[in-house]
């Protein structure tokens, strides 16, 4: 049952990518150029998932354990170091250059885009090196 | 400032985002998770031990949802600028800056900042800002 249930969490997930135009990098690139014609739509697309999150988030925090009695794992980091901020910045270049964040690039991967492939091939080697370089 | 009004979708955009939204609620509500995508993958990335199996499933579900998408809609349109280097530098950045920070636009961005997270609001706006300056520089400087 957790299985079908992030399986459908991840369905339901990819269509709000899909149906919001996230999925596509020449939108998410409209929206990062403000010098340009700035398109807002990714506000909304924010605007919106943090409105129904906020609920749900409000509604799991009142229970102990989840609907399939699993343990609730909410984040316990709390310290702004010089890591998150690095972290988010060296993101933040690399979603500007292509226009992709990891979702997206999924959603275009099941799309069978090859541009797709290419990108997440290179960020999986990224987060590997990053695991390298943590062992070290 | 000079707004693209014909490329403005504002509510596909808020209902594709309110489907976002639902989507980690389901996660936290049945699963107990933070629908974070770079934690996800990079657990996954960590090996076949660390992963879980929701793991697994939750990008079976990405992959599978243009599929769905597709049978009741004509394939949404995804248009993708950049050549063979520049995916491969943007991914390694996007891979490594992930990690490093711990999360990306839904683990920060959305489920960070539904939780009124102090750190998600931090790194939400370092990304931000980051990819407004890069994109300022490719088409502007």
């Amino acid at each position: 049952m957790p299985l079908f249930t992030a399986l459908i969490a991840g369905l339901v997930f990819g269509l709000g990518l899909l149906i919001s135009g996230m999925s596509n990098p020449a939108k998410v690139l409209g929206f990062l150029d403000l010098g340009g014609r700035w398109d807002p739509s990714l506000a909304f697309v924010m605007v919106g998932a943090i409105v129904v999150a906020t609920i749900g988030y409000a509604l799991a925090r009142r229970r102990a354990r989840s609907w399939l009695d699993l343990s609730l794992q909410w984040p316990t980091a709390r310290g702004i170091d010089r890591r998150l901020v690095l972290g988010g910045l060296v993101f933040g270049i690399g979603w500007g250059l292509a226009g992709f964040c990891p979702g997206p690039a999924l959603v275009a991967l099941g799309q069978g885009r090859e541009q797709a492939l290419i990108f997440v091939a290179a960020m999986l080697v990224g987060m590997g090196l990053f695991e390298w370089w943590q062992r070290r | 400032m000079n707004i693209a009004w014909q490329d403005f979708t504002p509510w596909a955009a808020l209902g594709g985002g309110a489907l976002i939204g639902l989507a980690a609620a389901l996660l936290m509500l049945a699963n107990g998770q933070i629908a974070g995508i770079s934690g996800v993958l990079g657990n996954l990335v960590r090996g076949p031990r660390q992963a879980g199996g929701w793991r697994l499933a939750f990008v079976a579900g990405l992959l599978l949802a243009p599929w769905l998408f597709a049978a009741f809609v004509p394939a949404a349109p995804a248009t993708i600028e950049a050549g063979p280097l520049r995916l491969v530098i943007a991914g390694l950045f996007v891979g490594i800056g992930t990690r490093l920070g711990s999360g990306c636009t839904s683990g920060h961005g959305v489920c960070g900042l539904s939780r009124g997270s102090v750190r998600s609001l931090v790194a939400t706006l370092a990304f931000m800002a980051a990819g407004f300056v890069t994109v300022f520089v490719l088409r502007h400087a």
